[in-house]
């Protein structure tokens, strides 16, 4: 098998077989990244970019540790403005840097649909790392590949993503990835931030946290911002936390052999407590664990590899 | 046969919405005007040609129309010349069949005073087409002050308009409904409330939800077309909405018109051939303000089309820049160009698809704007100006760019197969385009 696409821009439309393709690969991979040299040549003479226009530090680390890992060559590159008309435009940068050959970009960029325009202008395997609020597949597929392990299959699990529904990435390639692989999925968040006709996703809506928690097995909380505030989308996070922060108390109503997870970077305190995020049943840290291996995964795939790694 | 006479279009089936006409007939032009219209049951080309100096355009086999007229162009002159000019503008205008643009004062600087009015008019005296000048209504643009209308009048301009920018304040839009009427001129208003619309870049829908893209919702402009219908009705003056988007705008529209309120209003032809669903490939050349809408909104424009809520047909022809558009999707200019795809999408989406007559859409075309912009064209009759479109109801054509006359190419129909062209522009007698 091989994947469809030259490049990794979203999960929606990502087959059922695809994903376990990419999932069944990473746990290879993860099977290196556990031995006492965690280094293998496959991507020797690739040269890899990591372009990103939005800061960040698990992803990028990730990326940049999975790179080295597979023995590509790698170079980072950041930049805290986008294009537009001061300086460089996307495309000139992008092509300037394809010129010096490479193989493989990794984008996160602020603005959806970024990863997208940068795949046309380039011949290289292009990986989204984020765009605006549009997808996050790496990060979902680590999600999967994390859920996988522990409940062994996915079909049927029952998932509430909690939080800023409406300017969340993860949780758009979250309803993607879970749904296409069969399982569950709801939301649930204030009003204000719950995108127009999110319904229409195939996802079950809630705004009362303790409803939208029963009979659960997985709940992946959220990060929230202050800047909601100020963009007048919330009154304050201290009533967040009230209404929907993921306290101990709450997990009661969820079923046995419960997950909670979070994409990370938590707020401690106000979308999860300290004591959740820290329990036996959080797998927040395997998720970061799992990231590299997932995008060791990706990134063997997409430059043309076929079959499981020994 | 003793007289002479510079041009006759014979053949053709002239439709003309103010008179009624609609059959077989020859047009004789003489000094820039109609001078003849000779009604024929048969078509008979051999007594025509009977003299050698007249110069005969055998129509036959297509509709000739009133020069088609677009009450809403963006030329960019002065300030982006790179874009488009005047003079292109104008060529693009014709070989799409308009022979008559009215553009918009969003320039750089914007045409806000006397003397920005005669540049306009001095660049205009070249152009292919003719060209009128809507002035600002208010100064800069900034919605803060009026402009001096009666200057800008005094200097040909035809109507006000901030257009681009919604005029926020309503005591300032009050102004200038109230001080536009003693001009007896309509306010054209892009309405738009900023509040709502804020850092969006399309349309809030179900779509902007997949896309992860930040959305202006349809009551951004149902808002503000409430408060101008409201305004007008207190002041008792005259209104046109420019580029209705919504079913609310249209329904709201619909209503006030049964009122007896003074407003009319225009739609163009990408908001009733698109939806907002063809930005999934992030293309920023669909990226447009008012941005596409849904099917629903569609098809509430069709009606009102069809049922005459709508008056206009208006291109909203946004020229843009590849490097400005040649970037993500958000960071690109709102805006398309309209001018040589309007005829066709208008045969395409609303004759063939039975939701306009020929002489229906022909009014929204050339009767409609020139009543509401006292222009005194739009028609053919004895002594009227010889503006004549000869259209080409049958032919199927692709869109291509590469071939537009318009200095810009940021259209989303490239590729797309179309029913309908202008065979032949006549602007004052004289042939400007022919295909």
């Amino acid at each position: 098998m091989k994947l469809k696409s030259k490049d990794l821009l979203g999960l929606r439309g990502v087959s059922k077989e695809e994903i376990n393709f990419v999932l069944d690969t990473a746990v290879s991979f993860k099977e290196i990244l556990e031995r006492p040299i965690r280094k293998v040549p496959t991507l020797r003479g690739l040269t890899v970019v990591n372009l990103f226009y939005e800061p960040s530090t698990r992803t990028r680390i990730s990326f940049e540790l999975a790179e080295k890992r597979l023995s590509a060559d790698m170079v980072n590159f950041s930049a805290t403005t986008s294009s537009v008309r001061k300086g460089e435009t996307l495309k000139d940068t992008v092509r300037n840097i394809e010129a010096m050959k490479i193989d493989m970009v990794v984008i996160r960029h602020s603005a959806s649909g970024a990863p997208h325009f940068v795949a046309s202008c380039l011949d290289s395997s292009v990986i989204n790392a984020g765009d605006g609020a549009h997808e996050h597949p790496t990060q979902a597929l680590l999600d999967l590949f994390t859920l996988r392990e522990k409940y062994k299959k996915l079909e049927g699990l029952k998932v509430v993503i909690v939080g800023d529904i409406l300017h969340s990435r993860v949780a758009r390639s979250n309803i993607w990835g879970l749904s296409s692989v069969g399982a569950e999925v709801a939301v649930c968040g204030p009003t204000t931030l719950l995108p127009y006709q999110i319904e229409r996703m195939g996802v079950q809506v809630f705004s009362d946290l303790d409803q939208a928690l029963e009979g659960r097995d997985v709940v992946m909380a959220l990060r929230i911002q202050l800047e909601r505030q100020k963009g007048g989308l919330l009154p304050s996070l201290r009533e967040y936390t009230n209404l929907f922060g993921i306290t101990k108390e709450r997990l009661k109503r969820l079923n046995k052999n419960f997950t909670i997870m979070h994409p990370g970077p938590i707020n401690r305190g106000i979308e999860i407590t300290p004591e959740v995020a820290d329990g036996p049943y959080s797998v927040i840290l395997d998720q970061v664990t799992n990231g590299v291996a997932v995008r060791m995964a990706i990134l063997y795939l997409l430059s043309g590899g076929e079959e499981k790694v020994e | 046969m003793s007289e002479e006479y510079d041009l006759i279009v014979a053949g053709g089936k002239v439709i003309d919405p103010a008179s009624g006409l609609s059959s077989v007939a020859d047009i004789y032009i003489k000094a820039k005007k109609v001078a003849k219209i000779e009604v024929k049951d048969l078509v008979d080309l051999k007594k025509s040609k009977s003299s050698k100096e007249q110069k005969i355009v055998d129509a036959s086999g297509k509709i000739v129309a009133p020069g088609l007229i677009d009450m809403h162009v963006h030329l960019r002159e002065p300030g982006r010349e790179d874009e488009e000019t005047i003079y292109t503008g104008s060529q693009a205008a014709v070989a799409g069949g308009f022979t008559s643009v009215c553009c918009m004062p969003n320039t750089e600087p914007p045409i806000d005073n006397q003397e920005s009015v005669n540049f306009v008019y001095e660049r205009a005296s070249k152009a292919l087409c003719k060209v009128f000048c809507v002035g600002a209504a208010t100064k800069g643009l900034k919605g803060e002050e009026l402009t001096e209308m009666a200057d800008l009048k005094e200097a040909g301009a035809v109507a006000v308009s901030d257009d681009g920018m919604p005029i926020s304040s309503s005591r300032i839009m009050r102004s200038a409904l109230d001080y536009s009427r003693m001009l007896g001129w309509p306010v054209i208003s892009h309405c738009e409330d900023l509040n709502l619309s804020s850092d969006g870049v399309m349309n809030e829908s179900y779509t902007s939800t997949l896309l992860g893209l930040p959305g202006i919702p349809s009551l951004a402009e149902e808002i503000m077309v409430s408060r101008d219908l409201s305004l007008a009705e207190f002041t008792s003056g005259r209104v046109h909405i420019a580029h209705v988007s919504t079913r609310g705008s249209v329904e709201l529209i619909r209503a006030a018109k049964s009122r007896g309120i003074n407003v009319t209003c225009e739609a163009t032809p990408h908001h009733f051939s698109l939806t907002d669903e063809i930005i999934k490939t992030f293309d920023t050349n669909a990226r447009v303000n008012p941005p596409l809408r849904t099917q629903r909104d569609v098809d509430e424009i069709k009606k009102g089309l069809k049922d005459g809520t709508i008056d206009c047909i208006a291109t909203d022809h946004a020229p843009h820049s590849i490097e400005e558009k040649d970037v993500e999707f958000g960071a690109a200019p709102p805006g398309m160009v309209g001018l040589e795809t309007a005829l066709g999408l208008v045969v395409t989406e609303l004759i063939d698809k039975k939701i306009l007559t020929w002489e229906k859409a022909i009014a929204k075309m050339t009767m409609n704007p020139s009543r509401i912009l006292n222009l005194n064209l739009g028609r053919i009759e004895k002594d009227c100006r010889a503006d004549l479109t000869i259209i080409d109801p049958e032919i199927s054509w692709t869109v291509d760019t590469s071939k537009f006359k318009s200095k810009s190419k940021n259209s989303p129909f490239q590729g797309r197969e179309l029913v309908g062209k202008a065979w032949m522009t006549i602007v004052d007698g004289k042939i400007v385009y022919r295909l």
